[in-house]
């Protein structure tokens, strides 16, 4: 049997690898792809936990639908900014968007 | 009438004149010309009536109850009465003194105005400091008058002062107003090196009476010291005295009062320019011929005899049954010594001035010598007749040298011939002025007379013949002090004469010698009224005075001035009254007087009048220059003692002060210097350096914190994640135990 | 090893390294294609886990829409060169050094915890119809489920309103 602290620690990994892609990446497409990879391993957390704690209660996998949702429209809405933000300064990398430097 | 009171506002007038004319009037010559004078006539009247009232209502009386009033003055103790007092006190001394000081002070003064050539023009060619061009106005004329009135004023003080220090105050202002005024004209220089300019005069004139003045406050303070008080009467009572003079003051075996009467007597040596202190004297004819009356006529020679007469009780203290006290014994024979010595030189002098300065020497060394023989009326006598005749002969002089100025301008006007140096006090340029100015010639014959003591009508003769009465009692009681002074007074009295005949001659009798002298004109009233009120007395003064044994006149007119002023002395002093008369010393008066008279006249004037340009016949010899030369006294005095002493005073001052002093000073200052540099390099390099390191770093620090706000949104997430894990870190360590 | 621990370690296998490549590849377009797997293999987790339905959902809504999207927005955002730069190395290695800290930081958390090794329960046959009756009950989930779809109209209009053609 496949002990719950393993998925953890893919969930773990995995949220790892998606927080480097959200803070080493200089394209905001692929922020996004990390922010993706992040959800997706809290998902997985949820999941696994409904599985082995409580099963019989929905909760579980309602929350991880909903996770989806907002991921969805999240991701949706980002990428519409990008976009609007490419075609006012023909560029999507972030190391451009300092405004804000000294 | 208050007598104490106008006594004391005898001497007000003319200070106030002083101050207001220096303080406000400085502008206004008329205005303070007029004050002076003012102030001088309300001293005058006030003199006088404190003189008239003492004679006729106290006369002889006066001695023993004189008119005193005394303030506590200088707190000396915790009890107001034995204060050291300041106070006024007229005795017939005083009065005597009050009468002639007044009298000749005011015609001095009235004759200033017309010296000063009051009411003429202004000159834009005056400088001040040096004398206006002729018929012109001088240019500090309110100044000279401010510094007159101050010596009236000192001298009136010192008149009716009495005690020591107030007549010893009397005296420092008159020296000092004698440098002023010998100074007066101060900018004033001569072509000839050997002519001394009235600055130097000055300050000769200040330095030679300051050692005097310095012995005599050493007199009183030693006075002071022995007895407490400096009160006359209290001095003079004859307890004090008779302690004063057995009192031993372990200096060379004198007693108190014969040390004292000695300093004090140094004192009337500087003052009155006797030997070895009377280099001052001729040199301060340089001042305007006012000054040279006032000073050497009215008041501060005859200060100084003035106040050795008043002291005589203290020098004659402890005579005894002795021939001579210290003092006296010093007085007679530095007196005599005096009168020939500076007899011999009037000989030889051309300036007139100093033939009359030389003279003045003489007559107080005559007076002087009379003291030292006791022969005190005589003396007293002798100062007030000689005040007269010797104010009339130096205003006379001035006159002279005023009008021959004058025929020196128009002189020139005339031949139109300039620059030439004129010296109108120079006898040899003179010659011939009887017809040019007659009252000046008489009133001054009339003084030469006098001085020469030329018998019966002159004032002169009676003093003297008084003073050579009473050095020839002495010397017939056998004193040989007596016999010496009778001497030597009577060549000098020869010699007088003499020179005096020589003066007139070569000034007014004959022709006139040069342009100037022929030009000469008479002057204006202000200068020949005072001459002739001061005849007057130079006649009449001696008639008071004649001695009751002289024949004929002894017995009609009685001897007023020995019986009014010999009072104040005669419970201490023993004055030599002549029983019966002697015809030795009138003889010798006689012969001598008019033995000089016609000596001189004859070589001067009715053997031939010298011409223009001819050298004086006694010239020639190596004695006669000597004697033009007065004996090289201020050569020797020059080398022996005043250059020793500009050395001294350079020498300190290049090495003590330049090199010593500065140089420390110097030196102090440099390292103060190098110190400062020091801390400086200290400061530059830790302070400022620490500071700006400080500031550096900080800047550096807050560029280099600046550096993380890179405007990037991961890097702020990155940093945040890592906050976060070390928070956590921080937190879960101490937490094992929710295993 | 039974067989279901050698399938979730492949499935796994597969999602980490389909998440690393996305991370990694220099080139977007094999990044989306990364991420792609990635979420082909949390969908095998999902089945795993017996949760069917969220493993269809995963697959339809994720892989079918949002990678879509993704690519959509990778093709109309190319930059003109063509490339697609990356970070200088110092930030990559730092970034690195920070995610494995993190990953530590959250094994030691994990590892505090005693979990069940196997699972207790069987999950119950009817357990989508319980998901979708979980949904719409009023006393559950109904709120939620129609504030997310309030969300969904929200970001359909925003989106649409933020990329239009501004002409």
């Amino acid at each position: 049997m496949v002990p719950l602290s393993w998925y953890l620690i893919v969930a773990a990994i995995l949220f790892c690898v998606g927080v480097f892609g959200v803070l080493a990446r200089r394209n905001a497409v692929a922020i996004l792809m990390g922010i993706e990879l992040m959800l997706n391993a809290v998902n997985i957390n949820l999941v696994a936990f409904w599985r082995y704690l409580e099963p019989d209660k929905m909760a579980g996998q309602a929350f991880a639908a909903f996770v989806f949702i907002v991921a969805a429209a999240e991701t949706a809405v980002g990428l519409a900014l990008i976009i609007s933000v490419y075609r006012n300064r023909e560029t999507v990398d972030v190391e451009n968007v300092d405004l804000l430097k000294w | 009438m208050d007598l104490t009171l106008i006594t004391w506002l005898i001497p007000v007038p003319p200070v106030l004149a002083f101050g207001l004319i220096v303080l406000f009037f400085n502008k206004w010559k008329r205005l303070s010309g007029s004050i002076s004078i003012l102030s001088m006539v309300a001293s005058f009247v006030m003199a006088q009536i404190v003189f008239w009232q003492s004679v006729i209502e106290k006369g002889p009386e006066l001695a023993k109850e004189p008119i005193h009033s005394a303030i506590p003055w200088l707190p000396t103790s915790l009890h107001p009465e034995e204060w050291l007092k300041m106070g006024v006190m007229v005795d017939p001394l005083t009065a005597v003194m009050l009468f002639f000081v007044s009298i000749t002070c005011l015609c001095i003064f009235v004759y200033s105005a017309g010296y000063h050539n009051a009411g003429m023009p202004e000159s834009k060619h005056n400088k001040k400091g040096e004398p206006p061009e002729v018929g012109t106005v001088e240019v500090m004329y309110s100044r000279f008058f401010a510094y007159i009135s101050l010596f009236a004023a000192a001298m009136l003080t010192l008149v009716v002062a009495d005690n020591l220090l107030l007549l010893f105050i009397g005296w420092e202002v008159m020296g000092l107003c004698s440098y002023l005024l010998i100074g007066f004209w101060f900018a004033r220089t001569y072509p000839d090196p050997d002519k001394i300019s009235p600055f130097k005069a000055a300050i000769k004139a200040f330095m030679t009476t300051r050692v005097g003045d310095v012995l005599m406050l050493l007199g009183i303070a030693y006075i002071y010291s022995q007895t407490g008080t400096l009160s006359f009467r209290e001095l003079f009572e004859p307890k004090m005295l008779a302690q004063l003079a057995e009192h031993p003051s372990y200096i060379v075996g004198l007693s108190v009062a014969g040390l004292a009467g000695l300093l004090l007597f140094a004192g009337t040596v500087g003052k009155s320019a006797q030997f070895p202190l009377h280099v001052w004297l001729p040199d301060a004819m340089e001042g305007p011929t006012p000054v040279s009356a006032m000073i050497h006529a009215a008041t501060m020679v005859s200060a100084g005899v003035y106040a050795v007469v008043r002291m005589f009780p203290l020098l004659h203290a402890g005579l005894g049954n002795g021939d001579y006290t210290a003092p006296m014994l010093a007085m007679g024979l530095i007196g005599a010594f005096t009168a020939l010595f500076a007899s011999v030189i009037a000989i030889a002098q051309n300036d007139i001035k100093r033939v009359l300065a030389y003279s003045t020497i003489a007559q107080l060394g005559y007076m002087i010598a009379a003291l030292g023989v006791g022969a005190w009326v005589a003396a007293a006598f002798h100062l007030v007749t000689h005040a007269f005749f010797k104010a009339l002969l130096f205003l006379g002089s001035g006159s002279v040298i005023h009008g021959v100025e004058h025929g020196h301008h128009h002189a020139e006007h005339v031949a139109h011939g300039h620059g030439e140096p004129f010296d109108a006090n120079d006898m040899m340029n003179m010659g011939g002025l009887r017809t040019k100015m007659p009252v000046t010639f008489w009133t001054f014959l009339i003084g030469g007379l006098a001085l020469s003591g030329f018998p019966l009508v002159t004032a002169g003769f009676w003093s003297k013949d008084a003073i050579l009465g009473g050095a020839f009692e002495k010397s017939m009681e056998g004193n040989w002090l007596g016999t010496f002074v009778f001497l030597m007074l009577a060549v000098s009295a020869l010699l007088t004469a003499f020179y005096t005949a020589r003066q007139i001659s070569l000034t007014f009798l004959g022709k006139p010698r040069t342009d100037a002298a022929a030009h000469a004109s008479e002057n204006v009233w202000t200068m020949t009224a005072p001459l002739v009120a001061l005849a007057i007395f130079a006649i009449g003064a001696g008639w008071t005075g004649i001695e009751h044994t002289f024949p004929v006149l002894g017995e009609l007119l009685p001897n007023w001035f020995h019986s009014f002023v010999g009072a104040t002395v005669e419970e201490v002093v023993k004055l030599p009254v002549a029983a019966e008369f002697n015809p030795v010393p009138l003889v010798t008066s006689l012969v001598v007087a008019l033995g000089g008279l016609a000596l001189g006249f004859w070589l001067y004037a009715w053997r031939k009048p010298l011409e223009t340009g001819e050298p004086d016949p006694l010239s020639g010899s190596v004695i006669y220059k000597w004697m033009q030369n007065r004996f090289y006294f201020d050569e020797l005095y020059n080398a022996v003692l005043i250059q020793p002493t500009l050395w001294l005073a350079r020498w300190t001052y290049t090495f003590i002060d330049k090199t010593v002093i500065d140089g420390f000073l110097h030196g102090v200052a440099r390292s103060a210097y190098r110190i400062g540099e020091a801390f400086r390099v200290f400061d530059r390099a830790v302070i400022n350096g620490g500071a700006d390191a400080l500031a550096q770093t900080i800047k550096e620090l807050g560029m280099g914190f600046r550096e993380v706000q890179t405007g990037r949104v991961q890097n702020y997430m990155l940093l945040a994640l890592l906050m976060m894990i070390i928070i956590f870190v921080l937190f879960e360590i101490p937490l094992p135990a929710l295993r | 090893m039974t067989t279901l621990q050698v399938m979730f370690f492949f499935f796994s296998l597969i999602t980490v390294a389909g998440g690393l490549y996305t991370v990694i590849a220099r080139n977007l377009f094999h990044a989306a294609l990364g991420l792609i797997v990635s979420l082909a293999g949390v969908a095998a987790l999902y089945a795993l886990l017996e949760a069917s339905f969220l493993a269809a959902a995963q697959v339809a809504i994720y892989i079918g829409a949002i990678a879509i999207l993704i690519i959509f927005a990778v093709m109309l955002t190319r930059g003109v060169t063509g490339k697609n730069p990356v970070k200088d190395w110092w930030t990559y290695t730092v970034t690195a050094i920070v995610c494995l800290l993190l990953l530590v930081v959250l094994l030691t958390t994990l590892f505090r915890f005693d979990w069940p090794q196997t699972t207790q329960a069987a999950v119950p046959a009817d357990s989508i119809a319980r998901l979708g009756k979980s949904l719409v009950d009023p006393s559950l989930y109904v709120l939620p489920f129609e504030v997310a779809s309030v969300l969904l109209m929200a970001a359909l209009i925003g989106s649409a309103y933020i990329a239009r053609d501004k002409k």
